[in-house]
């Protein structure tokens, strides 16, 4: 039928009182899909461990109907340690997101950056200068992520500097991640060097990005900053729609450009460094959750809610599958991500210069 | 004061110098009359688009100040001014795989609240925008796969659903053929007449300026040297001294408009 002056609607918007949106079923779907993959996989994960737990005792379990012994591998030790997985999933993606977005980069994350290697320099630099192995534990839980969130706020605004005068086109935000990363990298290896044996070792053991023997003292600080960053993203999430048209458009559509992007990048930075002082730096799950979502949605950017899914579900993933394949000798989970992480960026380099190479 | 004294868009001692360098404007006073069609014409370099980036708060000046009916533009909120006024710089650059659709939609962002983001009266508008535009049909299409033509209009359409009182066009023309470089500024026009928005856009092309605008004003080296209805701005003597340029001016029999034949350039340039 071919009725002329028929108006089909062009977009299919859903209200609730005043609050409205537009309805982009495909999107809702994929993001609906990665959070049950998410739950599926956490439950999965609760189970598997030197003592093996079917699904639905782990359910039975969080539902406050396992015995004793259940209860305490599901709730004592496990789910510490897989929401703690989570939250640094879900900090890094949408860290990412944000980064991504906010510079009209495909390239732009936080790891790529050098921003996590800002963190790790601030973190190793308390855990080995800040006293030693008998150092109290207290100074170590508010210094560690605090001098995280210092050494990544000082490698940002390095980036910034640098490409302030290189451009934030193609691949040269890159190349100054990889002098950036050089720089603080180098700084952890002198770190490292200079440290008493003990605070060495175990600064090591946080330079690998794992979740070994994490717990609720790791996962508070990310859950709380994911709450932080929440309430104020909530309102400005949709300006990262006008972002991505560029600053020109944006400002004349209404956007103050400069302070919505310090904020968005200010988030970005906070999320970034409370997940590496949490779990260690855990490469690639800021650059991937995005693409994976925003190719998967087919929108012409990552939604965060969408990405934040996405990061969970490989960090919980991952963490599962360094544990398991070779126990018991547990890899650290980021050694997994990056496995997977690697090709995924030569992948998405070389999808990049196709496009850009016109 | 009557409603016709009323001044729109007006910049005041307006200069603006990159890097201590040279100045780009030099101390430039313009009255924008509201309801009318300006184009801003000069040679390259001559300081147009940053007139028009000054104008249109995209551009800090050095000194001096634009106002919006009275107001320095700088001092408004950025939103409540992106309902006023809307710019359309040169050749913007949509993401890949963004709809036409959803390019028009975000003109509406000044007008909508975070948790309002898609009311009836956005779809409304959006829908007329595309068909004043002429791309209802490409709505659903990608902005990258349009050609030359329709991709403006469809910029020109997120501008339309904007809408805005006063609408700054950086070079709306740019790389289209002739039979495209009408379809756009007959869309201009139309904005113009029909949608009473007042319209200032930089343009190379001398006779399409001279045809559709109600008042041109020449630029050389960051001065206005001429400023005036097409007739009197679009004269040989002006154009050799804005573009070293020696030309005929004739009278186009279709538009009763000046049309520039092109003669010799005068003096030496390299």
């Amino acid at each position: 039928m071919t009725a002329t002056g028929e108006i089909r609607p062009l977009q299919r918007s859903v209200r609730i009182g005043r609050v409205s949106a537009i309805w982009r079923p495909r999107a809702v779907a994929v993001a609906a899909s990665a959070v049950l993959l998410t739950l599926a996989i956490s439950i999965l994960a609760l189970g598997i461990g030197d003592f093996i737990m079917t699904p639905d005792r782990v359910v039975a379990t969080l539902l406050g109907q396992g015995n004793a012994s259940e209860q305490l591998i599901v709730l004592t030790v496990r789910l510490p340690r897989i929401l703690t997985g989570i939250a640094a999933g879900i900090a890094l993606a949408v860290a990412g997101a944000i980064m991504q977005t906010t510079a009209r980069n495909a390239l732009a994350s936080p790891d790529l950056l050098g921003v996590t290697a800002g963190a790790s320099a601030g973190a190793v630099a308390v855990i080995t200068l800040g006293g030693t192995a008998s150092a109290s534990g207290f100074l170590r839980e508010v210094g560690v992520p605090t001098a995280a969130m210092l050494g990544a706020l000082l490698a940002t605004v390095l980036v910034l500097v640098i490409t302030g005068r290189t451009g934030l086109s193609g691949i040269q935000p890159l190349l100054v991640g990889i002098g950036v990363s050089a720089f603080f990298t180098g700084a952890v290896s002198w770190f490292l060097i200079s440290a008493p044996i003990k605070d060495a070792a175990r600064a090591n053991v946080w330079l690998t990005g794992s979740l070994n023997q994490r717990s609720w003292p790791e996962f508070w600080p990310i859950a709380l900053s994911i709450l932080v960053a929440a309430v104020v993203l909530v309102p400005l999430a949709h300006r990262l729609d006008s972002f991505q048209l560029g600053n020109d458009i944006a400002r004349s559509t209404g956007v103050p450009v400069a302070r919505t992007a310090i904020v968005l990048i200010g988030i970005s930075v906070l999320l970034t460094a409370v997940s590496a002082a949490a779990v260690g730096p855990l490469g690639f799950v800021a650059l991937m959750a995005p693409h994976v979502i925003r190719m998967a949605s087919g929108t012409t950017r990552a939604s965060l809610f969408g990405a934040a899914a996405v990061g969970a579900f490989v960090v919980v993933a991952s963490d599962l599958v360094a544990r398991t394949v070779l126990a018991p000798i547990q890899l650290p989970a980021g050694a997994v991500i990056a496995i997977i992480g690697g090709p995924f960026l030569v992948w998405l380099l070389i999808s990049q210069r196709r496009k850009t190479s016109l | 004061m009557t409603s016709a004294e009323i001044l729109e868009l007006q910049a005041q001692n307006v200069s603006v110098t990159f890097g201590g360098g040279e100045p780009a404007l030099r101390s430039v006073d313009v009255t924008i009359r509201p309801g009318e069609i300006t184009a801003i014409v000069g040679p390259n370099g001559s300081g147009k688009s940053t007139l028009l980036r000054a104008m249109g708060r995209l551009l800090r000046p050095t000194d001096g100040a634009v106002l919006l009916d009275g107001v320095d533009i700088l001092k408004r909120p950025t939103r409540e001014l992106a309902r006023d006024l809307g710019i359309l710089p040169q050749s913007p650059i949509a993401p890949e795989g963004l709809t036409v659709v959803d390019l028009v939609s975000r003109g509406r962002d000044p007008h909508r609240r975070w948790f309002d983001q898609w009311a009836a009266s956005d779809e409304d508008i959006v829908n007329l925008a595309l068909e004043k535009t002429g791309m209802l049909e490409l709505a659903h299409a990608r902005v990258d796969d349009l050609s030359g033509g329709q991709r403006q209009r469809a910029w020109i359409a997120m501008a339309l659903a904007q809408e805005t009182r006063v609408l700054l066009l950086d070079e709306p023309t740019t790389y289209l053929d002739v039979a495209h470089q009408l379809d756009v500024l007959e869309l201009i026009q139309r904005m113009n007449t029909v949608d009473r928005a007042t319209i200032v856009m930089v343009l190379h092309d001398l006779s399409m300026a001279a045809r559709y605008s109600d008042r041109i004003i020449a630029l050389s080296d960051g001065e206005i040297v001429a400023d005036g209805t097409p007739q009197e701005v679009i004269t040989p003597a002006v154009l050799a001294t804005v573009f070293d340029l020696g030309a005929t001016v004739i009278l186009d029999p279709l538009t009763r408009r000046p049309h520039v034949l092109p003669g010799r350039r005068l003096g030496a340039h390299w």
